[in-house]
Order: C-alpha cells, then sequence, then structure tokens
C-alpha cells in the first residue's frame, strides 16, 4: 500500500500541473483580447493598411486562434519559448537572464525578510500587548500601507540624493562582481523587505497566539519553561502551517509582483521586461512571462501545501 | 542690459573676467548658456576641450524590444544609440543650416530633381574596412525597401533612382525636392558597411563611439573610436548609457551623481531640479508640438466657424504656464515654428478671445449640444489637463465641450486619425515641406485633421520643387496663412526639449533640432 503522505503529494503536484495548464490557457485567451494588435502597434503612426496586412501575414496572425494555441503550447513543451516578434530574438535565453536577476533579488529580500518577520513575530508574543509588540506591529504596518513606489522614492531621497549610502540605481549586467550586485540592489532589497514584512510578522504572530491557548501551552507554562522558549519551542513548530503558507505567498509576490520596484530602481528583472514587451503587443513574450510567473506561483503554493502536509504529525504517522 | 553685456566682454578682454564667471554673470541675465558663449570673443574662448573620463546619460524612453537596426530606430535611446556608432551624410547644424559629414559637399540641378553628393574619402569603418560611394547607395537602398521597415521609409519614396558615379552618390527624385538634404541627415540614415544588408543589428559603422556591449532597455557602452575620422569630436574614453524610464528615479540619478547627463526632465520639476547643486538645466525651443486635431470633413466640424470658434477659445498661454509649467512656446494653429528654416513672421499670434470665439460660435449655429472631444494621457504629457483647461475656457464663450477620457491601449489605431476631435502630438519635421506633407496635403496618410485644400496642396508642391529661397519663405507664408484661417488643427503650445547635466560637462550648446544637442551631447561635450 501506498503511504498517504506520497498519495497526497503526488495528487497536488498533478493538481498543480493540471492548474498550470488551465493557467496557459488563460494567459492566451488574455493576450487574444488585448484591444490593438501587435502589427498596429510595431508600425505605429506609420501603418498603412497594406502594412498592416504584410506584417500580419508575416507573424502569422491570420491563423486561428486553436491552431495557434496548440502550436504554442507544443512549443513550450519542448522547451521552445519562440521568438519575440518585436526583435526577432529567441525568448528563452533573454527571458532566463531576467528570471535570474528577479530572482536573485528575490532570494537576497526573503533572506533578511523571512527570518527577520518570523524573529518580529515572536517578540510580538513574548511582550504581547506591550510596547516592543505595539512598535512592531506599528512600524511593520505603516510600511506596508506605503506604495512601494512612494518608499522606493523615500529611500532614494534619503539614502541615495542626500546621504549617498547606497546608488540610486539598480543596474546590474554580466561580468559584475556579486558584491558590487549586493551594493547596487541594496535600495530595492530594502524596500522589498518593508513591503512583506508586516505580512508575515503579523500571520505569525496570530498563528502563534492562537496555538498559544492550548492546554499544553498550560502545561509548559506550570512546569516552569522560560516564556520565549515556550513559543520558540512548543508554540512555533505547531504554528507552522499557516506561516509557511504566508511566507510563500510574500516569496511568490517578490517573484511576481515587484514591477514597480524594478522600474523605479532600474532592475532589469522580468517586471520590466514584461512590461515592455506588453505596450508592443509582443504576444510571445507575454505569454512565455505569464507561464513563468504562474509557474512560480503555482510552484511556491505547492510546496506550501506538502510543508503543511509534513508538518502534520497526524499524516506523517498514519494508524 | 545690452551695456551690462558689452561692458563683461570689455572684461573679459582685458582679463578682468575669466569664462566661468562670464557665462554666470551672463545667465544671470536670462541668457542660456550658448548665448552666453557665442558673445564671447575669440581669445577668451581659450577653454580646449580636454580628454578622457567616462561620461554616464541616463536616459528615458528606451525598451527590451528595441533592435540596433538603424532603420527601427523610434525612441530616444535608440536615437541616441544610433549618434554613437553611427553617422548620416549630412546633419542640421543648430543654427539650422545642412552640415556636411560623410558627404564632402553636395548639390543638385536647376530644378532640383538630381541631386550629387561627393562621399569623404578616407573614412574608415569600426571593423576597419574603408568607407565607400557603394556603402553609401547601399544604404539608402536598404532604407527604401519596404521590408527593411526602415523609420526613414517615407524619406526614401521620393528618390527614383540612387547610383554610384566615382567619388559621388547621385540621386533622382521622382519630382524637384529642393530639401533632399534635410531630409537626408534623418537620424534613421546611418552609414553602414554594404548598407547593413547583410545584418542591420551589427551596429558597425563610423561615429565617435563604437559598440561594446549593448542591453537594450538595460544599459549600453561605447568605447572611443581611435581611428575617428573627425578629430574635433568624441572627447570621452567610454560612454555610458543607462535606461531609466522613471522619471523621479532619472532625476534621482542625476542628483546622487550616478549620471552625467539626463534627457527628457519632466517641466513640473524642472525649474526645482535647476536649483539642485551641482546641476545644470538647459532647454531648446523645438519643433515639437501638442495638438487638438479636428477633421474639417465631419460635422460639426465642417463649419469653419466653428472651427474658429474653438481655436479662439483655447487659452495658450495658460497651456504653456501649466501644463509646460514654461518649458515651451505658445503655438499658432499651425505645425510651424521659428525653429523651422524659411518661418515666416509675418503671421498674427492668435490671442485666446472669449468675445471672438462666441461670436464665431454663434455665427456657425451649432445646436449647443455637447462636443466631444477624446483624450487619453498618451496623447501627450499633460493631455488630459490641458483637455480640461480648455473645456474650461471653451465654456466661458458658451462652448459646451465634453471631455471623453479613454486608455492609452489602442489611443493610436481607434481614436487618432478615425475620431472627429482628440487630442494628438507632433515631433515636427527637419522642414515645412516633410511636415505639410506628413499631415496636411490632401494625400497624406496622415491628413489627421482630413484637411482637403487644393490651393494649399499646390502651394505645398510648388514649395518642394522651388530653389529660390525668398520665393519658397512666400509660397509657405500662404500655406501658413490658408492653414491658420482653415485648417482642422489647433496648437496651443510648441515644447521644449528639457535635458539637465552635472555642471562638470562642459561644452553644452542649444541645440533645438532634438533633445541632448541633436543626439550630439556625447561627441561635442567634455569634462571641464
Amino acid at each position: 500500500m501506498v503511504h498517504p503522505v506520497i498519495k497526497l503529494v503526488a495528487q497536488r503536484i498533478a493538481l498543480g500541473l493540471l492548474l498550470l495548464l488551465a493557467a496557459s490557457v488563460l494567459i492566451f485567451v488574455g493576450t487574444q483580447i488585448l484591444p490593438g494588435d501587435v502589427a498596429q502597434s510595431i508600425l505605429g503612426q506609420s501603418a498603412t493598411p497594406e502594412t498592416l496586412a504584410n506584417l500580419r501575414q508575416e507573424l502569422g496572425l491570420n491563423e486561428p486562434a486553436l491552431t495557434r494555441y496548440f502550436s504554442w503550447l507544443g512549443g513550450v513543451l519542448h522547451g521552445d519559448l519562440g521568438n519575440a516578434l518585436t526583435n526577432g530574438q529567441p525568448i528563452a535565453p533573454a527571458l532566463g537572464k531576467r528570471l535570474l536577476n528577479t530572482l536573485f533579488l528575490a532570494a537576497c529580500a526573503a533572506v533578511i525578510a523571512v527570518p527577520l518577520a518570523i524573529i518580529l513575530g515572536l517578540v510580538s508574543v513574548r511582550y504581547r500587548n506591550r510596547w516592543p509588540d505595539k512598535l512592531i506591529s506599528a512600524v511593520t504596518l505603516a510600511t506596508i500601507s506605503v506604495p512601494e513606489f512612494l518608499l522606493g522614492y523615500i529611500v532614494i531621497f534619503f539614502l541615495a540624493v542626500q546621504y549617498r549610502l547606497l546608488p540610486s540605481l539598480s543596474t546590474v549586467y554580466d561580468g559584475m562582481g556579486f558584491g558590487d550586485r549586493l551594493y547596487a540592489i541594496g535600495l530595492p532589497v530594502i524596500v522589498l523587505v518593508l513591503a512583506v514584512l508586516g505580512h508575515m510578522m503579523r500571520m505569525t504572530r496570530a498563528a502563534i497566539l492562537n496555538v498559544m491557548q492550548s492546554a499544553y501551552i498550560e502545561t509548559a507554562e506550570l512546569k516552569g519553561l522560560r516564556p520565549f522558549a515556550i513559543i520558540a519551542r512548543h508554540a512555533l513548530p505547531n504554528a507552522v502551517a499557516p506561516v509557511v503558507n504566508v511566507v510563500m505567498i510574500n516569496l511568490a509576490y517578490l517573484v511576481v509582483g515587484v514591477v514597480v520596484v524594478e522600474v523605479v530602481f532600474v532592475y532589469p528583472g522580468m517586471g520590466q521586461y514584461l512590461v515592455d514587451h506588453v505596450s508592443k503587443r509582443d504576444v510571445p513574450v507575454v505569454q512565455a512571462c505569464g507561464l513563468v510567473f504562474a509557474g512560480v506561483y503555482i510552484g511556491l503554493n505547492l510546496i506550501a501545501d506538502l510543508v503543511s502536509i509534513l508538518a502534520n504529525p497526524r499524516l506523517r504517522h498514519p494508524k | 542690459m545690452k551695456d551690462d553685456l558689452a561692458k563683461l566682454i570689455e572684461l573679459i578682454d582685458n582679463g578682468g573676467l575669466n569664462r566661468r564667471a562670464f557665462l554666470g554673470r551672463t545667465a544671470a541675465f536670462g541668457l542660456t548658456a550658448a548665448l552666453g558663449t557665442s558673445l564671447l570673443p575669440g581669445a577668451a574662448r581659450a577653454d580646449e576641450p580636454k580628454k578622457g573620463g567616462v561620461l554616464k546619460l541616463g536616459l528615458g524612453g528606451g525598451e527590451s524590444t528595441d533592435a540596433i537596426d538603424p532603420g527601427l530606430a523610434d525612441g530616444p535611446v535608440s536615437f541616441n544609440v544610433n549618434r554613437q556608432w553611427g553617422d548620416t551624410i549630412v546633419n542640421v547644424a543648430p543654427d539650422m543650416s545642412v552640415e556636411p559629414r560623410l558627404a564632402e559637399s553636395f548639390e543638385s540641378n536647376e530644378d532640383s530633381t538630381v541631386w550629387t553628393f561627393k562621399i569623404r574619402k578616407g573614412v574608415k569603418f569600426h571593423d576597419g574596412s574603408e568607407m565607400t560611394p557603394e556603402d553609401v547607395a547601399a544604404t539608402f537602398k536598404r532604407h527604401s525597401d519596404q521590408n527593411a521597415k526602415s523609420g526613414a521609409y517615407g524619406i526614401m519614396q521620393g528618390i527614383s533612382d540612387i547610383k554610384v558615379d566615382g567619388d559621388n552618390v547621385v540621386m533622382t527624385m521622382t519630382s524637384g525636392n529642393a530639401d533632399l538634404p534635410y531630409l537626408l541627415a534623418d537620424y534613421h540614415l546611418v552609414v553602414q558597411p554594404g548598407g547593413g544588408v547583410d545584418d542591420p543589428n551589427k551596429g558597425i559603422g563610423t561615429g565617435p563611439y563604437k559598440i561594446a556591449s549593448a542591453e537594450p532597455g538595460v544599459r549600453y557602452v561605447f568605447e572611443k573610436n581611435a581611428d575617428d575620422w573627425d578629430t574635433t569630436r568624441g572627447h570621452y574614453d567610454s560612454v555610458e548609457f543607462l535606461v531609466i524610464n522613471d522619471t523621479t528615479a532619472r532625476t534621482a540619478a542625476l542628483q546622487s551623481g550616478q549620471v552625467h547627463m539626463i534627457n527628457r526632465v519632466d517641466p513640473k520639476v524642472a525649474k526645482l531640479l535647476s536649483r539642485a547643486p551641482g546641476v545644470v538645466v538647459t532647454n531648446a525651443s523645438g519643433r515639437g508640438h501638442y495638438v487638438f486635431i479636428m477633421h474639417c470633413n465631419t460635422a460639426p466640424f465642417d463649419n469653419n466657424d466653428l472651427r474658429l470658434a474653438l481655436k479662439y477659445a483655447i487659452n495658450r498661454q495658460e497651456m504653456v504656464d501649466k501644463i509646460l509649467d514654461g518649458y515651451g512656446s505658445v503655438g499658432n494653429d499651425i505645425p510651424i515654428n521659428k525653429s523651422y528654416p524659411l518661418f515666416d513672421e509675418s503671421l498674427p499670434q492668435r490671442e485666446f478671445s472669449i468675445e471672438k470665439a462666441a461670436e464665431h460660435y454663434k455665427a456657425s449655429g451649432h445646436d449647443g449640444s455637447p462636443i466631444e472631444l477624446i483624450v487619453a494621457d498618451g496623447a501627450f504629457p499633460g493631455a488630459v489637463d490641458a483637455a480640461a483647461l480648455f473645456q474650461a475656457t471653451a465654456k466661458q464663450a458658451g462652448i459646451p465641450l465634453e471631455i471623453k477620457r479613454v486608455p492609452d491601449d489602442g489611443y493610436w489605431s481607434d481614436v487618432w486619425n478615425v475620431k472627429p476631435f482628440c487630442a494628438s502630438y507632433w515631433g515636427g519635421r527637419p522642414v515645412q515641406d516633410q511636415m505639410y506633407s506628413t499631415a496636411y496635403l490632401s494625400t497624406a496618410d496622415w491628413n489627421d485633421t482630413k484637411f482637403f485644400n487644393k490651393e494649399f496642396d499646390d502651394l505645398v508642391l510648388a514649395g518642394r520643387a522651388e530653389t529660390d529661397q525668398e520665393k519658397r519663405k512666400e509660397i509657405y507664408s500662404k500655406c501658413a496663412h490658408i492653414l491658420w484661417e482653415q485648417g482642422g488643427v489647433i496648437c496651443p503650445m510648441f515644447n521644449d526639449f528639457i535635458d539637465a547635466h552635472a555642471e562638470a560637462v562642459a561644452g553644452w550648446i542649444e541645440d533645438s533640432n532634438l533633445e541632448l544637442m541633436n543626439g550630439f551631447a556625447t561627441a561635442k561635450t567634455w569634462f571641464a
């Protein structure tokens, strides 16, 4: 008999793939109903009916939508994302580079934000309703409430223009040293950390407080354990599932939702790349980006699900 | 003020004032740096360009979709990229004369139907090969090919034959065109080896800087071309472009010293930025203009009284003050201003007049139903605000304007040139003929005001072939009067090119052809 955990995991992965397929249909349909068409926006003001017709023919825009969907999907399954309509270059290498940049930025932000959020959450619980708790909540809620671009401009104004501690531009390029890269992305990392910290911190706090009502916590207190040990050793492991879920949502956000931050700091990531091609109606690139974003989102949520399953002893040790 | 200037110049001659102080004081008179420099007598201008350094530019208007192919350049960044590595055969100089570049000299026959360009010798491409008249001819032929999708395709349409004759390239026109050299100064027409037919994206040219690395939409690096045929330009060791599309980020990069030069300063912050330490904001009045366009063949705009009513009902000065924050000049309902050669100054300026607007509105017999004006944010910067101002002033004259705001997406395909009354902009053209031919001839694809006027068409065509400059000026004056009186274009303002650079950059001159000294800022400036 198959272990129920393996069965559950297999189920989740299959569901994830199905979801990805559904997302691909949505992306394809979505890009078809954008106003204007790619030929029109490539030619811009200079479009005449003949040149438009020629270009449409050349780009294969006259084929039926269903045919185009399946030929696109077939290509994707073979790892071929096609060529960009606007400059004729293959999409995969360009996209890969941008994706790596985005992942690098997201990883740097996550490395700081996740532990920080959890520690701040633990501290909040320890000093519940006293000034450290209130201060942490006030600050993180304030930073999460300010729009990111404004947060970006504020840190640029103080840290780049006034005090010149960090560069206001985060342009990274091939052949740049690791240290230089870290220095370049200092400001966007600060903004991203501030943007996601509040959510994770509050969730950690709420989840642990929920567990703190349990009888076994009372037992631990009666045993005479120190408050912080109770929170970290006894409460946190049982609050992992909701915390992991919210952490994953924020990680996904760090990858797919940072367009504005990338624009403000001129960071060559996926967001900027996507925006450029949306405005030019470069459909294959938009579809490829959409698919990658969907994949990241679904993948991270899958991981969250798996962690929640594995964190549940009743599932790990079936009778 | 004149006397004060004379005094300052005398001071310099006597050695009592250095150049910097002179410029500082002329600036206090409100003179631009360019004028200040031109007032300096030769001796005082001994400030020779210094060589060396890495110039960094923060540029807006670039995308990851940009190609190197010079014919496909359609934004500010690709325009500036073209200027680094490439040369055109002629340039339009800051004083609006034609300056020979890769062509040493040029001449035409009597009726401007055959033009001969003598191509410079001893010019080397970046790959070391010699630039020949054949390369020049092949370049023009490539841009004449519709499949090349060149931005200069329209310009090349008037040329029926291109051939090489010894050191010359000879072009035969379909009909006489006295402006051909101006048209060939177009920034798309970069001379490439073999015309760039094999691979237009190679980026091999004859310009002052070679492409060292190109990452479209992100960053470009150029290195000094050591074998440059023109030794008076290209003073930096290398030039770096950082693509910064966000206006605030661009401004911050200049202020924090990460870049030395930026383009497209937002008029709303230009005044504030000019007060920042170490930063110089420059503006050049260009040929770009913002317009509200009415279709002359569609009711109610087919009534000239109604068109005139709307033209009188717009407060141009208020638009310049509020939409451009003073960085521009008032328009006069023609697409031409003093930045064009052969501009006729005698055309009276149309002033905002509620009485005249009301009078013409009454004469038009319009039924008083709301007139729909379509705008989008992308029509021109501040278009929605400008429409609101227009609505308010029109209301004073009893003209009911109704503003319909639509998204930028699809604006240029579904609204502009389709709907009878909307906001738009024009970047301007180097010469009057081209501006009129592009958008005001009955036969033009982009006749976006649906202006069909036989007399006007004949005048434009006659002006194109006329070689006598006095007669041409007269012809263009007539064109302007017709359009001013009957046209469907309401032109409230001409916008300036606003750039900014660090004080460390010297040699900046005013050039109203295009932004960043017509793209030659990197070639002509240096680190002081």
